[in-house]
Protein backbone atom coordinates (compact mmCIF):
# COMPACT_ATOMS: atom_id res chain seq x y z
CA UNK A 1 0.00 0.00 0.00
CA UNK A 2 0.92 3.33 -1.26
CA UNK A 3 0.02 6.74 -0.07
CA UNK A 4 -1.27 9.16 -2.47
CA UNK A 5 0.30 12.54 -1.49
CA UNK A 6 3.47 12.47 0.42
CA UNK A 7 4.53 15.49 2.07
CA UNK A 8 7.41 16.40 3.38
CA UNK A 9 6.49 17.82 7.06
CA UNK A 10 8.62 21.55 8.44
CA UNK A 11 10.25 19.30 10.98
CA UNK A 12 12.00 17.88 7.90
CA UNK A 13 14.28 20.65 7.69
CA UNK A 14 14.68 21.23 10.92
CA UNK A 15 16.16 17.67 11.39
CA UNK A 16 18.39 17.99 8.13
CA UNK A 17 19.93 21.06 9.63
CA UNK A 18 20.69 19.19 12.73
CA UNK A 19 22.48 16.49 10.94
CA UNK A 20 24.61 18.86 8.79
CA UNK A 21 25.90 20.65 12.10
CA UNK A 22 26.37 17.05 13.83
CA UNK A 23 28.40 16.27 10.58
CA UNK A 24 30.67 19.85 10.73
CA UNK A 25 31.35 18.31 14.89
CA UNK A 26 31.54 14.73 13.60
CA UNK A 27 34.70 16.55 11.14
CA UNK A 28 36.12 18.49 13.45
CA UNK A 29 36.35 15.76 16.56
CA UNK A 30 38.04 13.56 14.04
CA UNK A 31 40.69 15.96 12.52
CA UNK A 32 41.51 16.44 16.09
CA UNK A 33 42.10 12.77 16.46
CA UNK A 34 44.37 12.52 13.38
CA UNK A 35 46.15 16.00 14.29
CA UNK A 36 47.15 14.62 17.80
CA UNK A 37 48.49 11.11 16.53
CA UNK A 38 50.32 12.75 13.99
CA UNK A 39 51.77 15.47 16.94
CA UNK A 40 52.55 12.25 18.97
CA UNK A 41 54.47 10.60 15.80
CA UNK A 42 55.84 13.19 14.66
CA UNK A 43 57.10 14.22 18.18
CA UNK A 44 55.90 17.49 17.25
CA UNK A 45 54.68 20.03 20.31
CA UNK A 46 53.40 22.77 17.84
CA UNK A 47 50.82 20.68 16.64
CA UNK A 48 49.72 18.91 20.12
CA UNK A 49 49.63 22.74 21.37
CA UNK A 50 46.90 23.21 18.13
CA UNK A 51 44.37 20.39 19.46
CA UNK A 52 44.85 21.97 22.57
CA UNK A 53 43.96 25.32 21.51
CA UNK A 54 40.81 23.57 18.67
CA UNK A 55 38.35 22.65 21.98
CA UNK A 56 36.41 25.61 21.48
CA UNK A 57 34.48 25.67 18.15
CA UNK A 58 33.35 22.15 19.70
CA UNK A 59 31.75 23.27 22.48
CA UNK A 60 30.38 26.15 20.82
CA UNK A 61 28.95 23.26 18.48
CA UNK A 62 27.84 21.16 21.40
CA UNK A 63 25.25 23.80 23.04
CA UNK A 64 24.34 24.90 19.22
CA UNK A 65 23.17 21.39 18.46
CA UNK A 66 21.70 20.75 21.95
CA UNK A 67 19.71 23.97 21.63
CA UNK A 68 18.37 23.17 17.74
CA UNK A 69 17.30 19.61 19.39
CA UNK A 70 15.27 21.44 22.56
CA UNK A 71 13.53 23.45 20.02
CA UNK A 72 12.31 20.79 17.49
CA UNK A 73 11.09 18.87 20.59
CA UNK A 74 9.44 21.83 22.10
CA UNK A 75 8.15 23.10 18.91
CA UNK A 76 7.55 20.10 17.13
CA UNK A 77 6.68 17.54 19.38
CA UNK A 78 7.98 14.61 16.74
CA UNK A 79 7.30 11.61 17.11
CA UNK A 80 8.57 7.56 15.93
CA UNK A 81 11.65 8.08 13.10
CA UNK A 82 11.65 11.93 13.91
CA UNK A 83 11.93 11.65 17.45
CA UNK A 84 14.19 8.74 17.17
CA UNK A 85 16.48 11.10 14.84
CA UNK A 86 16.33 14.30 17.51
CA UNK A 87 16.98 11.65 20.59
CA UNK A 88 20.18 10.29 18.30
CA UNK A 89 21.01 13.54 17.47
CA UNK A 90 21.59 14.51 21.15
CA UNK A 91 23.12 11.94 22.10
CA UNK A 92 25.58 11.75 19.44
CA UNK A 93 26.22 15.25 20.06
CA UNK A 94 27.12 14.57 23.47
CA UNK A 95 29.74 11.77 22.26
CA UNK A 96 30.97 13.97 19.79
CA UNK A 97 31.86 17.14 22.38
CA UNK A 98 33.42 14.02 24.52
CA UNK A 99 35.62 12.82 21.90
CA UNK A 100 37.19 16.23 21.49
CA UNK A 101 38.19 16.56 25.27
CA UNK A 102 39.47 13.28 25.12
CA UNK A 103 41.62 14.93 22.00
CA UNK A 104 42.64 17.25 23.89
CA UNK A 105 43.38 14.96 26.80
CA UNK A 106 45.84 12.85 24.36
CA UNK A 107 47.48 16.43 23.29
CA UNK A 108 48.63 17.15 27.10
CA UNK A 109 49.94 13.73 27.73
CA UNK A 110 51.78 14.43 24.43
CA UNK A 111 52.98 17.55 25.21
CA UNK A 112 54.71 16.05 29.02
CA UNK A 113 55.57 12.47 26.50
CA UNK A 114 57.80 14.53 24.51
CA UNK A 115 59.82 16.15 26.92
CA UNK A 116 61.58 13.12 27.28
CA UNK A 117 63.72 10.80 25.03
CA UNK A 118 60.95 8.48 22.85
CA UNK A 119 60.48 5.47 24.52
CA UNK A 120 60.95 2.24 21.98
CA UNK A 121 57.04 -0.10 21.51
CA UNK A 122 55.32 -1.51 19.07
CA UNK A 123 53.23 0.36 16.87
CA UNK A 124 50.26 -0.47 18.62
CA UNK A 125 49.04 3.34 19.52
CA UNK A 126 49.14 4.64 15.72
CA UNK A 127 47.35 1.70 15.05
CA UNK A 128 44.57 2.06 17.78
CA UNK A 129 44.32 5.52 16.84
CA UNK A 130 43.62 4.56 13.02
CA UNK A 131 41.26 2.01 14.02
CA UNK A 132 39.46 4.58 16.49
CA UNK A 133 39.19 7.55 13.38
CA UNK A 134 38.00 4.47 11.38
CA UNK A 135 35.32 3.91 13.59
CA UNK A 136 34.08 7.19 13.75
CA UNK A 137 34.18 8.18 10.30
CA UNK A 138 32.03 5.02 9.72
CA UNK A 139 29.79 5.89 12.39
CA UNK A 140 29.27 9.24 11.09
CA UNK A 141 28.57 7.57 7.69
CA UNK A 142 25.96 5.62 9.16
CA UNK A 143 24.82 8.16 10.20
CA UNK A 144 23.87 10.01 7.20
CA UNK A 145 23.41 6.99 5.02
CA UNK A 146 21.02 5.43 7.65
CA UNK A 147 23.20 1.90 7.50
CA UNK A 148 23.03 -0.40 9.84
CA UNK A 149 25.11 -2.82 8.83
CA UNK A 150 28.18 -0.18 8.54
CA UNK A 151 27.12 0.66 12.17
CA UNK A 152 27.19 -2.96 13.06
CA UNK A 153 31.03 -3.42 11.72
CA UNK A 154 31.63 0.09 13.79
CA UNK A 155 30.41 -2.16 17.27
CA UNK A 156 32.63 -5.46 16.15
CA UNK A 157 35.79 -2.57 15.54
CA UNK A 158 35.49 -2.06 19.24
CA UNK A 159 36.52 -5.40 20.36
CA UNK A 160 40.67 -4.96 18.45
CA UNK A 161 41.04 -1.26 19.57
CA UNK A 162 40.34 -2.65 23.41
CA UNK A 163 42.61 -5.92 22.85
CA UNK A 164 44.65 -2.88 21.53
CA UNK A 165 44.66 -1.36 24.53
CA UNK A 166 45.28 -4.10 26.69
CA UNK A 167 48.41 -4.97 24.90
CA UNK A 168 49.87 -1.44 25.02
CA UNK A 169 50.58 -2.23 28.96
CA UNK A 170 51.70 -5.51 28.28
CA UNK A 171 54.36 -4.03 25.81
CA UNK A 172 55.37 -0.91 28.14
CA UNK A 173 55.20 -3.03 31.72
CA UNK A 174 58.47 -4.74 31.03
CA UNK A 175 60.12 -1.38 29.74
CA UNK A 176 59.77 0.40 32.61
CA UNK A 177 60.77 -2.16 34.93
CA UNK A 178 63.93 -2.00 32.90
CA UNK A 179 64.65 1.20 32.22
CA UNK A 180 63.57 3.33 35.67
CA UNK A 181 63.59 6.37 33.73
CA UNK A 182 61.26 5.64 31.18
CA UNK A 183 58.51 5.56 34.28
CA UNK A 184 57.00 8.94 33.42
CA UNK A 185 56.50 8.89 29.92
CA UNK A 186 55.56 5.22 29.50
CA UNK A 187 52.65 5.73 31.87
CA UNK A 188 51.44 8.89 29.54
CA UNK A 189 51.73 6.70 26.81
CA UNK A 190 49.31 4.15 28.90
CA UNK A 191 47.07 7.19 29.42
CA UNK A 192 47.21 7.71 25.59
CA UNK A 193 45.85 4.51 24.75
CA UNK A 194 43.19 4.53 26.96
CA UNK A 195 42.12 7.72 26.32
CA UNK A 196 41.91 6.33 23.00
CA UNK A 197 40.20 3.71 24.29
CA UNK A 198 37.43 5.90 25.62
CA UNK A 199 37.20 7.59 21.81
CA UNK A 200 36.60 4.20 20.02
CA UNK A 201 33.82 3.40 22.91
CA UNK A 202 32.21 6.93 22.10
CA UNK A 203 32.27 5.63 18.62
CA UNK A 204 30.38 2.67 19.39
CA UNK A 205 27.48 4.80 20.89
CA UNK A 206 27.23 7.02 18.07
CA UNK A 207 27.09 4.01 15.72
CA UNK A 208 24.46 2.50 18.75
CA UNK A 209 22.28 5.37 18.20
CA UNK A 210 22.46 5.07 14.64
CA UNK A 211 21.54 1.59 14.61
CA UNK A 212 18.14 2.74 17.23
CA UNK A 213 17.20 5.58 15.31
CA UNK A 214 17.08 3.69 11.98
CA UNK A 215 15.46 0.58 13.09
CA UNK A 216 14.18 1.64 16.51
CA UNK A 217 16.34 -1.14 17.98
CA UNK A 218 18.24 -0.81 21.33
CA UNK A 219 21.46 -2.33 20.76
CA UNK A 220 23.24 -0.73 23.69
CA UNK A 221 25.19 -3.14 26.26
CA UNK A 222 23.75 -5.96 24.31
CA UNK A 223 20.47 -5.28 23.74
CA UNK A 224 19.89 -5.88 27.20
CA UNK A 225 16.59 -3.94 27.39
CA UNK A 226 15.37 -5.90 24.54
CA UNK B 1 -4.40 -7.17 35.69
CA UNK B 2 -3.39 -10.08 34.75
CA UNK B 3 -1.07 -11.03 31.82
CA UNK B 4 -2.47 -9.30 27.71
CA UNK B 5 -2.98 -11.52 25.07
CA UNK B 6 -4.06 -9.25 22.19
CA UNK B 7 -5.03 -11.88 20.16
CA UNK B 8 -6.62 -13.91 22.07
CA UNK B 9 -10.79 -14.59 21.82
CA UNK B 10 -12.64 -14.47 24.54
CA UNK B 11 -15.23 -17.48 24.84
CA UNK B 12 -18.37 -17.25 26.98
CA UNK B 13 -16.68 -18.13 30.65
CA UNK B 14 -13.48 -15.78 29.89
CA UNK B 15 -14.06 -13.76 32.57
CA UNK B 16 -14.10 -16.11 34.83
CA UNK B 17 -10.40 -17.80 33.50
CA UNK B 18 -7.14 -16.14 34.61
CA UNK B 19 -6.78 -15.23 31.22
CA UNK B 20 -8.57 -12.73 30.02
CA UNK B 21 -9.63 -12.33 26.61
CA UNK B 22 -10.46 -9.39 25.43
CA UNK B 23 -13.41 -6.82 25.88
CA UNK B 24 -14.21 -5.95 22.73
CA UNK B 25 -13.09 -8.36 19.64
CA UNK B 26 -13.80 -7.16 16.26
CA UNK B 27 -13.33 -10.33 13.86
CA UNK B 28 -12.72 -10.01 10.10
CA UNK B 29 -15.00 -6.75 10.06
CA UNK B 30 -15.88 -5.43 7.11
CA UNK B 31 -18.58 -2.67 6.58
CA UNK B 32 -19.99 -1.28 3.20
CA UNK B 33 -22.86 1.89 2.65
CA UNK B 34 -23.99 0.57 -0.34
CA UNK B 35 -21.75 -0.09 -2.78
CA UNK B 36 -18.57 2.03 -0.85
CA UNK B 37 -16.77 -0.54 1.08
CA UNK B 38 -15.52 1.54 4.25
CA UNK B 39 -13.64 -1.36 6.45
CA UNK B 40 -12.26 -4.04 4.85
CA UNK B 41 -11.87 -7.45 7.07
CA UNK B 42 -10.56 -5.49 10.15
CA UNK B 43 -9.44 -8.14 12.91
CA UNK B 44 -8.65 -6.14 15.92
CA UNK B 45 -8.63 -6.92 20.07
CA UNK B 46 -9.47 -4.03 22.48
CA UNK B 47 -8.63 -4.88 26.15
CA UNK B 48 -10.87 -4.28 29.01
CA UNK B 49 -10.03 -1.59 31.57
CA UNK B 50 -7.82 0.29 28.29
CA UNK B 51 -8.07 2.89 26.10
CA UNK B 52 -7.74 2.49 22.47
CA UNK B 53 -7.04 5.12 20.03
CA UNK B 54 -7.82 4.72 16.65
CA UNK B 55 -6.12 6.80 14.41
CA UNK B 56 -5.86 7.30 10.50
CA UNK B 57 -6.69 10.02 8.10
CA UNK B 58 -10.66 11.50 7.11
CA UNK B 59 -12.06 8.82 5.28
CA UNK B 60 -9.80 5.70 6.45
CA UNK B 61 -12.84 3.73 7.98
CA UNK B 62 -11.93 4.63 12.07
CA UNK B 63 -15.50 6.06 12.60
CA UNK B 64 -17.23 3.69 10.99
CA UNK B 65 -15.48 0.99 12.86
CA UNK B 66 -16.42 3.25 16.47
CA UNK B 67 -20.31 3.10 15.37
CA UNK B 68 -20.16 -0.66 14.56
CA UNK B 69 -19.43 -1.19 18.02
CA UNK B 70 -22.48 -0.01 19.17
CA UNK B 71 -24.36 -0.97 15.72
CA UNK B 72 -25.10 2.96 15.44
CA UNK B 73 -24.27 1.91 11.88
CA UNK B 74 -27.98 0.40 11.94
CA UNK B 75 -29.55 3.26 11.00
CA UNK B 76 -27.74 4.14 8.09
CA UNK B 77 -29.56 2.69 5.29
CA UNK B 78 -28.10 0.35 2.81
CA UNK B 79 -25.47 -0.75 5.89
CA UNK B 80 -23.76 -4.24 4.98
CA UNK B 81 -21.40 -5.83 7.59
CA UNK B 82 -19.67 -8.63 7.34
CA UNK B 83 -17.53 -10.55 9.86
CA UNK B 84 -18.32 -9.80 13.86
CA UNK B 85 -17.66 -8.40 16.43
CA UNK B 86 -17.72 -10.04 20.45
CA UNK B 87 -18.48 -8.17 23.28
CA UNK B 88 -17.32 -10.59 26.18
CA UNK B 89 -17.46 -13.18 23.78
CA UNK B 90 -20.49 -12.90 22.60
CA UNK B 91 -21.85 -11.60 19.33
CA UNK B 92 -23.22 -8.44 19.00
CA UNK B 93 -25.20 -9.67 16.10
CA UNK B 94 -26.32 -12.65 17.02
CA UNK B 95 -29.86 -13.13 16.27
CA UNK B 96 -32.16 -11.81 19.28
CA UNK B 97 -29.72 -8.93 19.90
CA UNK B 98 -31.38 -6.50 22.17
CA UNK B 99 -29.58 -3.20 20.31
CA UNK B 100 -30.98 -0.66 22.70
CA UNK B 101 -29.18 -3.30 25.69
CA UNK B 102 -25.98 -3.09 24.09
CA UNK B 103 -25.95 1.01 23.58
CA UNK B 104 -26.61 0.94 27.07
CA UNK B 105 -23.43 -0.94 27.48
CA UNK B 106 -21.64 0.31 24.74
CA UNK B 107 -22.34 4.54 25.51
CA UNK B 108 -21.18 6.96 23.16
CA UNK B 109 -19.86 10.83 23.08
CA UNK B 110 -19.87 12.78 20.32
CA UNK B 111 -17.79 15.03 18.44
CA UNK B 112 -19.73 18.27 18.93
CA UNK B 113 -21.10 18.41 22.84
CA UNK B 114 -25.39 17.93 22.33
CA UNK B 115 -26.73 17.78 25.73
CA UNK B 116 -30.75 18.30 25.61
CA UNK B 117 -32.17 21.81 25.44
CA UNK B 118 -33.12 20.75 29.36
CA UNK B 119 -31.38 21.49 32.54
CA UNK B 120 -27.99 19.86 33.62
CA UNK B 121 -29.64 17.58 36.03
CA UNK B 122 -32.08 16.65 33.34
CA UNK B 123 -29.36 15.99 30.78
CA UNK B 124 -28.13 13.10 33.21
CA UNK B 125 -31.23 11.68 34.29
CA UNK B 126 -32.66 11.48 31.02
CA UNK B 127 -31.21 8.01 30.09
CA UNK B 128 -32.30 6.62 33.55
CA UNK B 129 -35.89 7.53 33.10
CA UNK B 130 -35.96 6.06 29.63
CA UNK B 131 -34.40 3.08 31.53
CA UNK B 132 -37.11 2.62 34.19
CA UNK B 133 -35.69 4.25 37.26
CA UNK B 134 -38.48 5.98 39.19
CA UNK B 135 -37.40 6.48 41.81
CA UNK B 136 -36.34 10.02 42.74
CA UNK B 137 -33.34 9.29 45.54
CA UNK B 138 -32.05 7.25 43.12
CA UNK B 139 -32.06 9.01 39.97
CA UNK B 140 -30.84 12.35 42.24
CA UNK B 141 -27.69 9.25 42.90
CA UNK B 142 -26.54 8.78 40.18
CA UNK B 143 -27.21 12.11 38.91
CA UNK B 144 -24.36 13.18 41.17
CA UNK B 145 -22.00 10.07 40.66
CA UNK B 146 -22.15 10.56 36.91
CA UNK B 147 -21.28 14.23 37.17
CA UNK B 148 -18.52 13.30 39.99
CA UNK B 149 -17.24 10.80 37.40
CA UNK B 150 -17.15 13.09 34.77
CA UNK B 151 -15.28 15.83 36.61
CA UNK B 152 -18.12 17.96 36.48
CA UNK B 153 -20.30 18.13 39.97
CA UNK B 154 -17.95 20.67 41.36
CA UNK B 155 -18.83 22.95 38.82
CA UNK B 156 -22.21 22.69 38.14
CA UNK B 157 -23.64 21.50 41.73
CA UNK B 158 -24.93 25.02 42.82
CA UNK B 159 -27.15 24.97 39.41
CA UNK B 160 -28.15 21.64 38.40
CA UNK B 161 -31.85 23.27 37.72
CA UNK B 162 -29.70 26.14 35.12
CA UNK B 163 -29.72 24.93 31.23
CA UNK B 164 -27.21 23.05 30.05
CA UNK B 165 -26.78 24.84 27.16
CA UNK B 166 -25.89 27.53 29.21
CA UNK B 167 -22.24 26.18 30.28
CA UNK B 168 -19.16 26.32 28.50
CA UNK B 169 -18.32 24.29 26.01
CA UNK B 170 -15.72 21.75 27.79
CA UNK B 171 -17.94 21.85 30.66
CA UNK B 172 -21.32 20.59 28.22
CA UNK B 173 -18.88 17.58 26.56
CA UNK B 174 -18.30 16.73 30.40
CA UNK B 175 -22.15 16.88 30.87
CA UNK B 176 -21.86 14.47 27.79
CA UNK B 177 -19.70 12.25 29.30
CA UNK B 178 -22.15 12.16 32.69
CA UNK B 179 -25.20 11.77 30.61
CA UNK B 180 -23.44 8.81 28.64
CA UNK B 181 -21.73 7.65 32.17
CA UNK B 182 -25.33 7.59 33.99
CA UNK B 183 -26.72 4.32 32.65
CA UNK B 184 -23.66 2.30 33.55
CA UNK B 185 -22.17 1.20 30.52
CA UNK B 186 -19.39 -0.81 30.47
CA UNK B 187 -17.57 0.75 26.99
CA UNK B 188 -16.97 4.24 26.43
CA UNK B 189 -16.94 5.07 22.53
CA UNK B 190 -15.43 8.79 21.85
CA UNK B 191 -15.92 9.77 18.59
CA UNK B 192 -12.87 12.82 18.62
CA UNK B 193 -14.55 14.37 21.87
CA UNK B 194 -12.04 17.29 22.64
CA UNK B 195 -11.87 18.33 18.72
CA UNK B 196 -14.20 21.43 19.42
CA UNK B 197 -12.63 22.51 22.63
CA UNK B 198 -10.08 24.90 23.59
CA UNK B 199 -6.23 23.13 25.04
CA UNK B 200 -7.22 23.73 28.66
CA UNK B 201 -10.87 21.93 28.41
CA UNK B 202 -9.30 19.37 26.62
CA UNK B 203 -6.76 18.46 29.27
CA UNK B 204 -9.43 18.04 31.22
CA UNK B 205 -11.08 16.00 28.71
CA UNK B 206 -7.64 13.92 28.82
CA UNK B 207 -7.42 13.41 32.51
CA UNK B 208 -10.78 12.50 33.02
CA UNK B 209 -10.33 9.83 29.93
CA UNK B 210 -7.38 8.56 32.00
CA UNK B 211 -8.99 8.45 35.05
CA UNK B 212 -12.06 6.83 33.50
CA UNK B 213 -10.03 4.10 31.75
CA UNK B 214 -10.26 2.26 35.29
CA UNK B 215 -14.13 1.59 35.23
CA UNK B 216 -14.58 1.65 31.71
CA UNK B 217 -13.38 0.45 28.13
CA UNK B 218 -12.68 3.42 25.95
CA UNK B 219 -12.19 3.52 22.47
CA UNK B 220 -11.60 6.75 21.31
CA UNK B 221 -11.20 7.87 17.55
CA UNK B 222 -8.96 11.40 17.33
CA UNK B 223 -7.50 13.24 14.28
CA UNK B 224 -4.89 14.68 17.38
CA UNK B 225 -1.80 12.28 17.31
CA UNK B 226 -0.41 14.00 20.58
CA UNK B 227 -4.02 13.29 22.15
CA UNK B 228 -3.89 9.78 20.92
CA UNK B 229 -0.28 9.26 22.37
CA UNK B 230 -0.99 11.00 25.49
CA UNK B 231 -4.43 9.17 26.21
CA UNK B 232 -4.32 5.50 24.63
CA UNK B 233 -2.47 2.20 25.77
CA UNK B 234 -3.21 0.83 22.03
CA UNK B 235 -2.93 2.69 18.91
CA UNK B 236 -4.96 0.99 15.42
CA UNK B 237 -3.84 2.89 12.53
CA UNK B 238 -6.30 2.80 9.76
CA UNK B 239 -5.78 3.28 5.93
CA UNK B 240 -8.54 3.37 3.46
CA UNK B 241 -10.56 1.24 5.54
CA UNK B 242 -7.82 -1.94 6.30
CA UNK B 243 -5.71 -2.14 9.48
CA UNK B 244 -2.53 -1.54 9.05
CA UNK B 245 -1.01 -1.37 12.90
CA UNK B 246 -1.74 -2.06 16.08
CA UNK B 247 0.35 -2.40 18.93
CA UNK B 248 1.20 -0.40 22.27
CA UNK B 249 0.50 3.40 21.42
CA UNK B 250 4.22 4.10 22.70
CA UNK B 251 5.63 1.70 20.53
CA UNK B 252 3.25 2.92 17.49
CA UNK B 253 4.52 6.58 18.22
CA UNK B 254 7.99 5.23 18.43
CA UNK B 255 9.17 2.46 16.49
CA UNK B 256 5.96 1.50 14.47
CA UNK B 257 6.44 -1.47 12.27
CA UNK B 258 5.04 -0.17 9.25
CA UNK B 259 6.45 2.11 7.38
CA UNK B 260 3.09 3.73 6.29
CA UNK B 261 2.33 4.01 9.96
CA UNK B 262 5.63 5.91 10.23
CA UNK B 263 4.91 8.19 7.68
CA UNK B 264 1.95 8.71 8.98
CA UNK B 265 1.97 9.62 12.41
CA UNK B 266 5.26 12.18 11.32
CA UNK B 267 3.20 14.04 8.77
CA UNK B 268 4.71 12.82 5.63
CA UNK B 269 1.30 12.01 3.99
CA UNK B 270 -2.57 13.01 5.12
Amino acid sequence: MEPMTRMVPQVQEHLDALKERLLVMGGIAEEQVRLVTAALVRRDPELAARVQASDPPLNDLHIEIDQRCVRVLALHQPVAMDLRAVLAAVKINTDLERVGDLAVNIAEAVQRYLLHPPVSTPDHIPLMADLAQQMLRDALDAYVRHEVPLAERVLDTDDQVDALKAQVSVDLVPVMQAVPSTIEPALDLILIARHLERIADHATNVAEDVIFMVSGRDVRHHGAAS
Amino acid sequence: MGPQHPGRPGGPHAAESAEVGPKIALRALSVSYGDRRALTTVTLPMQAHRVTALIGPSGCGKSTLLRAINRMNDIIPGTRVEGDILLDGESIHAAGTDVVALRRRVGMVFQKSNPFPKSVFENVAYGLRITGVRDRRDIEERVEESLRAAALWEEVRDRLHAPALTLAGGQQQRLCIARALAVQPEVLLMDEPASALDPMATQRIEELIHGLKRTYTIVIVTHNMQQAARVSDTTAFLWMGQLVEYGRTEDVFTAPRERLTEDYVTGRFG
